[in-house]
């Protein structure tokens, strides 16, 4: 029985943790007309129109971030595994500068470094160093996923057996690698997805009309829409995973089987 | 012409020579195997074929066309790999059809294709499968097809049957075999089981340390090795010490018994220790004597039915050997402890000097096959 116990009581703790707080702004933002409960803060949250349009941006920015950014990694952790293993602790101290270099230094060394050229000078200029901070900001969460995705095939034998086939590099990495590191991919995405969809930092500085930059400007300005926000985004965020989960699903099955 | 040229092939990884002095001509059709114990170079040497790494010396010439520097992907080379390398989010008939999709050929011919050959590795209802749903010998099957679909100039395997329980290793080579023979298409074969390379090849490339020790068929390599390491390597053997006596006419001692082999030892002297190899399947009981014979007597050590064999080994004060009978209801196997003695012709002793010693013939087994 005793054996039993702790790890239910741990669990209720971490449970009691997460979700208290989740009750308590749910119920909070349900507040907004005194003395009933009600939907009134979300429905002003959802009539919003700079919701809609910074929710939509912001959508924008992360789907393109992800597409870069897995262009960018999977050819390279694929190679670096293939032909220069000795790089990968290299490689592997790289992906951890985002953490260490903070988002405020990173968006000002871009500014200045870009700083006379197409990309500081108009908005979509801006918006393309946006997305480029993104992708470094990602750089962790994806190279980590891919690199794990990668090893658990056995990229050296499909890389040569594609190659005896007649494959070149181009058809290797779109026809043999990439849809066998999709669901791995997928993780990282969804990641990747969670940070820029609330990120603030650099959005702000970059005067962009992000969704992060909208909640700031809510959670000072009302009371009860931002608790609403946070639940709808919330709401967003699973339906995000479960979306990833799903789509995830039929790929899962072959590249997880046994081997 | 011959077919395929390997010519003074050399290949070192920095100070480490993997293969050395490489030479073979394959003629078009033939079946050859690449036989050696780990880490001799086979894999090294079949890559360099397949361009996947590039000679240090040397070149490699196929159909005429010297393919030394082109790239893997232009030489049309089939490779089927001990790991399967199955792409994993294909199904079967896509697997197989992968590299006629590179080289655009038109759908309809594709799929006309691919059922031919799932007919012919007798997997037709698989094609819709995805590689995780089949058996490892399945896997290997559709690997082997995937290669031939593209109709490659060779065909290369790595010990593509190593991965498999045994019983479907042998029906598999089988498979291996006869379609290679339907194709009559060349074959380079890599294994570690020299068993598997007698069974399967027209001729073996026995390999040790980056050398080829001997080239021939399996009969002139089981036969008549050509150096130490082949007639050790090469089947089951019984090595024991002995001593020679008289050089000219071939006489040895063996623990105070003498052993007479078939031809003067030019390169001993009388007192020179020497090893005496014989294959367990020319040594008999006593008693079937017809010529002049070899008889050594011991001690039944021990008995291990086989089923269709019975491997008896016997002790000779120091020295073990071992010796084959074949299983028989009617006939009780010697006993254990019992005393015994066998017999072998002067033919079928091998004398091996200290250093690699030039073929002598284990000739009786020859005579024998005749
Ligand atoms: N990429 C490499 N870098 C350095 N050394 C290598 C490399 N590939 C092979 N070697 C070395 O070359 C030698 C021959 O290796 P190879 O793989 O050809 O052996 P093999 O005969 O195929 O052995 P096995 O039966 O174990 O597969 C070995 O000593 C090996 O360590
Ligand atoms: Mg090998």
């Amino acid at each position: 029985m005793l054996k039993r116990f702790w790890p239910w009581f741990w669990f209720l703790v971490g449970a009691v943790y997460f979700l208290v707080p989740l009750y308590a702004t749910f119920d909070f933002s349900l507040r907004a007309r005194r003395g009933e409960l009600s939907f009134a803060a979300y429905a002003n949250v959802l009539n919003d129109i700079r919701f809609v349009e910074s929710f939509w941006f912001s959508l924008q920015t992360a789907l393109a971030t992800i597409a870069i950014s897995a262009l960018v990694i999977v050819p390279t952790a694929y190679w670096v595994q293939l032909r220069l293993p000795r790089l990968r602790p290299v490689i592997e101290f790289f992906t951890l500068l985002p953490f260490v270099v903070p988002a405020v230094v990173l968006v000002f060394s871009l500014a200045r470094t870009y700083s006379r050229t197409p990309l500081t000078d108009s908005r979509e200029g801006l918006w393309v160093l946006l997305i480029g901070s993104y992708v470094i900001l990602s750089f962790p969460y994806m190279y980590r996923a891919v690199d794990t995705g990668l090893r658990s095939i056995n990229i050296h034998d499909l890389t040569e057996a594609a190659q005896s086939l007649g494959a070149g590099w181009f058809t290797i990495l779109a026809r043999v690698i990439f849809p066998n590191v999709y669901v791995a991919l997928l993780s990282g995405a969804f990641i990747t997805f969670a940070i820029v969809m609330g990120e603030f930092t650099i959005a702000a500085l970059l005067a962009q009309p992000a969704f992060g930059p909208y909640m700031n400007r809510l959670a000072s300005s009302r009371v009860y829409e931002p608790s609403a926000l946070a639940i709808i985004s919330f709401a967003l965020t699973w339906a995000a995973i479960a979306a990833i989960q799903w789509i995830g699903q039929g790929s899962q099955a072959r590249v997880a089987g046994p081997r | 012409m011959a077919f395929l040229e390997i010519v003074g092939v050399r290949k070192s990884f920095g100070a480490t020579v993997a293969v050395e002095n490489f030479d073979l001509t394959v003629e078009r059709g033939e079946f050859v195997s690449f036989l050696g114990p780990s880490g001799c170079g086979k894999t090294t040497t079949l890559r360099m074929v397949a361009g996947f790494e590039k000679p240090t010396a040397g070149r490699i010439v196929i159909d005429s066309v010297d393919v030394t520097d082109m790239p893997p992907n232009r030489r049309n080379i089939g490779m089927v790999f001990q790991s399967y390398a199955l792409f994993p989010n294909m199904t079967v008939a896509d697997n197989i059809g992968f590299g006629l999709k590179i080289a655009r050929r038109p759908a309809n011919e594709i799929r006309a294709r691919v059922e031919e050959l799932l007919r012919i590795i007798h997997m037709p209802e698989f094609g819709r499968r995805y590689p995780y749903q089949l058996s490892g010998g399945q896997q290997q099957r559709v690997a082997l097809a995937r290669a031939l679909a593209i109709q490659p100039k060779l065909l290369l395997l790595d010990e593509p049957l190593s991965a498999l329980d045994a019983k479907i290793r042998a029906s598999l080579r089988q498979e291996i075999r006869e379609i290679q023979r339907q194709l009559g298409i060349t074959t380079i074969y890599v294994t570690h089981d020299q068993e598997e390379a007698m069974a399967l090849s027209d001729r073996i490339v026995v390999m040790s340390r980056g050398r080829i020790e001997q080239i021939g068929t399996p009969f002139e390599v089981y036969n008549f090795p050509a150096t130490r390491f082949v007639a050790s390597f090469v089947g089951t053997l019984n090595l024991i010490q002995a001593t020679v006596v008289d050089a000219a006419i071939g006489l040895l001692t063996v623990e105070g018994q003498p052993v007479r082999v078939a031809s003067s030892l030019q390169s001993h002297r009388s007192g020179d220790a020497v090893s005496l190899a014989i294959r367990p399947e020319l040594i008999t009981l006593d008693g079937q004597v017809h010529r002049e014979v070899n008889r050594l007597s011991g001690t039944v050590e021990d008995v291990t039915f086989l089923g269709s064999i019975v491997r008896v080994q016997v002790r000779f004060a120091a020295h073990r050997l071992h010796f084959d009978l074949f299983n028989n209801p009617q006939l009780r196997p010697p006993q254990p402890g019992s005393s015994i003695t066998v017999q072998f012709a002067p033919e079928a002793c091998l004398v091996l000097g200290e250093e690699a010693s030039p073929a002598q013939s284990l000739s009786a087994s020859a005579a024998r096959a005749a």
